[in-house]
């Protein structure tokens, strides 16, 4: 449904004066999501996760120039077709109700969305009330402005919102963060949901436990570009591939708890080989010298050139 | 010790939030508490570090009350690190609020020297909150609550600031409430836990 492959971009910056500079923040990322699947990706904070989806919604500013190639069902995702596409076949889940108008109660805010993808008054109407009770939200919870919802039902409104635009493609930006464990469970449970109804479903999340529970496969991110995309029955297995993937599931606390030091590397002053080579327990000469392509090991692809070991 | 006693509270003509709560925290102990969203995690900590005054009830510290004026000995470090420091400060200013960390702490942190001249908005979230951390982790701390302290962080970010802030603690005899909905990351670093729901907070 979605292919993705290739992706940079890059900022275009004033630096001092009137002087440019050019900051890429993305570097060779790739992800394919097929229709029926969740497919997490999951990364630090600054590793593009969310760059991804504002390019695929094409909202990225005005600044940044994207090279490679996005296909939605075959076909270049150019940034008109973006703009034709974001609402109604492309929908996004946003983080929180910050993303809702506080001064408009939530009922009329999911007919909006539903109106704008293409549905008459009335059908948007029957469409918000099959929907809220689809997610169990009472009849009264339409008249309710965002802050007098809870934590629970602030995440079905949003769930809301993507389902009545009827969308093919729905990309869920960290929907989970700070929440109780049950409500974490549900909000995921409604994602694998439209997945079981055909959608393709990119699930953009810091947690990797999260991320296990309803993901068919797993896309981790480190510092704008994919380093590995696992099956999701990989982790349990210890058949993860990359050495920054392995770190990541060893620091949970539920395993070992154990951090690997440094950070990631800042757009500024990116390494010429591997992008993890500064951090990697396995470096060796050659890992600096060129990025890494995608290696297909025990069954899936990895930027590293030590995964088979 | 960090000694809540009977700790109510409540916006005036409203209900409840908190009540009859009891909590002692010793210097050096690691406490956990957590209980599902509403239950007043949140206010009992701002109560605890005088964010909030109790309605009832009285929060002392060795038995001397808690008091409003200077630098608070409990201090917390709250879920979005964004919302806690001044946008307008650059980085060493939010740091040397109550006194610039050692480069000990900071390397410790990994807080790169070029983060200093930066403001709050060009670091990300992970980088930020150990900024956060480094500022309350000074001699006049004595009691620190983390809520929700690393829920928006990436599980390797997590265990390298929980190690960095556990070694702290452990070495300066500096008491630590754990509020989190991580049951794994409680039961990891905790010595105890309190369960909101079994000894109840206004319910």
């Amino acid at each position: 449904m979605l292919s993705v492959q290739d992706l940079n971009i890059t900022f275009t910056l004033y630096d001092r004066g009137l002087a440019q500079k050019q900051l890429t923040v993305i570097t060779q990322l790739d992800l394919d999501v097929k229709a029926g699947e969740v497919v997490a990706v999951v990364g630090a904070s600054g590793s593009g996760k969310s760059l991804l989806a504002h390019a695929i919604l094409g909202i990225l500013p005005d600044n940044a120039q994207v090279s490679g190639k996005m296909l939605f069902k075959g076909e270049p995702l150019t940034l008109n077709r973006c703009q034709d596409l974001r609402g109604k076949a492309i929908a996004l889940i946003p983080q929180s109700i910050g993303y809702l108008d506080p001064l408009m109660q939530v009922g009329q805010q999911v007919q909006r969305t539903a109106q704008l993808s293409g549905l008459s008054r009335p059908a948007a109407k029957a469409a918000v009330d099959r929907t809220f009770a689809r997610y169990r939200l009472a009849a009264i919870v339409q008249r309710l402005y965002p802050f007098q919802l809870s934590g629970g039902m602030a995440r079905r409104v949003l769930v809301s919102t993507a389902v009545v635009s009827q969308a093919e493609l729905v990309i869920a930006d960290e929907p989970t963060p700070g929440l109780h464990p049950d409500v974490v469970t549900e909000t995921l449970n409604h994602l694998r949901e439209l997945a079981s109804e055909g959608k393709g479903v990119i699930l953009i999340t810091h947690d990797i436990e999260a991320a296990l529970q309803i993901a068919d496969r797993v896309a981790v991110f480190y510092a704008g570009t994919t380093v590995e995309i696992a099956h999701a029955q990989d982790f349990s297995n210890n058949k993860i591939r990359h050495p920054y993937t392995q770190a990541l599931w060893r620091s949970l606390p539920q395993n070992e708890f154990i951090p690997i030091s440094g950070s990631q590397p800042t757009p500024e002053a990116l390494p010429d080989g591997c992008l993890f080579s500064d951090r990697c327990p396995w470096v060796t000469q050659e890992c600096q010298l060129e990025r890494p392509p995608f290696l297909q090991v025990r069954g899936a692809p990895v930027r590293c050139i030590h995964a088979d070991r | 010790m960090l000694i809540g006693k009977q700790l109510a509270f409540r916006y005036p003509h409203h209900n409840w939030i908190v009540r009859n709560f009891d909590i002692a925290i010793a210097p050096s102990e690691v406490v956990g508490l957590f209980g599902p969203s509403g239950f007043g995690k949140t206010t009992l900590s701002k109560l605890l570090a005088g964010y909030l005054t109790p309605t009832q009830g009285q929060v002392t510290i060795d038995n001397s009350p808690l008091s409003d004026r200077g630098y608070c000995p409990v201090q917390m470090i709250f879920q979005n690190p964004e919302l806690a420091v001044n946008p307008r400060w650059r980085i060493h200013k939010i740091l040397a609020e109550k006194q610039s960390p050692d480069r000990f702490l900071l390397d410790a942190l990994a807080i790169h020297p070029s983060w200093l001249d930066r403001y709050p908005h060009e670091l990300s979230g992970g980088e930020l909150q150990r900024v956060a951390v480094a500022r309350v982790l000074n001699p006049a701390t004595r009691y620190l609550i983390a809520d929700e302290m690393t829920a928006m962080l990436d599980a390797n970010t997590q265990a390298l600031i929980w190690h960095r802030v556990l070694d702290y603690v452990r070495s300066h005899n500096i008491g630590l409430l754990v509020i989190s909905h991580d049951a794994a990351l409680i039961k990891r670093v905790c010595n105890r836990a309190i369960n909101l729901m079994q000894v109840g907070t206004s319910r």
